[in-house]
């Protein structure tokens, strides 16, 4: 019992120093402009890397299955410009409903 | 009259703003929160009460299931420890990109960056790279109350609420983030690191354990080097 609370702790405080850690260490202090540019792709690399683990990825295997039919579905909302909490609705319900039609 | 610049909203709207535009990820967030209650109360891995302690504290989904699963699995303490960590390594440089909205002193910019999660940073994304820290922290409160909330739900006796994958909860996630991305896609930089990151992400899934993948992703983000 008493390793389960060291999980706990270990994972808890690390993960809380990770987040904290360049918003306290780095305060208001501007980036260089070098590390701007990278700072700026960040976002697009990373929610790319996310869509692809999320749609295909299960532990350390890719697996194709009904996420993939709501990521498509998503697609067709975003081409149609439909709003972000819409595209997450029709996503969730064309995997849903690929489900249910037996598809894993 | 606002404090900010000329053109910023109140902190209340923005505030407000990210929390609504989470709620429908705060539905799939809290019945995740349900299915960790469960897997972890049920199947002998960590326990009910050391589940929500965690869930309070460590706030990281995907570090959280794969923990859990690897207790329950039988794995050792130190593996469930590294497979969380090199999970939750990717918001160190997610830490990074918001350090100058989280504003305050230390202890206020410490505990603000504890409502950093992958959505609320999603939705507090702007063009250009710029992030709004009204809506990361509304976003980001209403998704710790949902997943600590489901937490709760989970260890109580979730079990009679189903499976959430039936529901296609797993796939609002990729839907979202994707969402996201198109509204990052301004430039030919932003299209090439997305391509690359993706790219690095998949192709490293089957061969390295999981976080691994997203935390080489952002490596994708150093061809911002290349056009200065």
């Amino acid at each position: 019992m008493s390793a389960i609370w060291g999980i706990v702790a270990a994972i808890g405080i690390a993960t809380m120093a990770i987040k904290a850690a360049g918003p306290v260490l780095l305060g208001e202090r501007p980036l260089p402009v070098r590390v701007k540019s990278v700072v700026a792709l960040l976002a697009p690399a990373l929610f790319a890397a996310l869509v692809g683990t999320a749609t295909l990825g299960a532990g350390q295997s890719l697996v194709v299955d009904a996420r993939i039919v709501g990521v498509g579905a998503a697609v067709v909302a975003l081409a149609l410009r439909a709003p972000t909490l819409a595209v997450v609705v029709v996503a969730a319900l064309a995997a849903a409903l690929a489900r249910l039609a037996g598809i894993s | 009259m606002t404090t900010g610049p000329d053109d910023a909203p109140p902190i209340r709207f923005e505030l407000r703003r990210g929390a609504i535009t989470a709620l429908p990820l705060a539905v799939a967030v809290g019945l995740f929160g349900v299915s960790f209650g469960v897997l972890s109360a049920t199947t002998g891995g960590m326990g009910a009460l050391p589940a929500v302690v965690m869930s309070a504290t460590t706030f990281a989904g995907s570090a959280q299931f794969a923990a859990a699963s690897i207790l329950a699995g039988g794995g050792q303490p130190i593996a469930a420890v590294a497979a969380a960590l090199l999970l939750n390594a990717r918001y160190l440089p997610i830490g990074i990109s918001v350090a100058r909205v989280l504003t305050g002193g230390p202890l206020r910019r410490f505990l603000k960056a504890q409502l950093v999660v992958d959505e609320s940073w999603a939705i507090a994304a702007r063009r250009g790279g710029e992030f709004v820290a009204g809506r990361l922290l509304g976003a980001g409160f209403v998704l710790w109350l949902s997943w600590v909330g489901g937490t709760v739900v989970g260890v109580i006796g979730g079990e009679a609420l189903g499976d959430p994958t039936a529901l296609g909860l797993d796939a609002a996630f990729p839907a979202l983030f994707l969402a996201l991305l198109a509204s990052q896609l301004t430039g030919r930089g932003a299209v090439s690191a997305a391509l690359l990151g993706a790219g690095i992400a998949i192709a490293l899934t089957p061969f390295t354990p999981p976080g691994v993948p997203i935390i080489a992703a952002s490596a994708a983000a150093l061809i911002g080097l290349l056009d200065r």
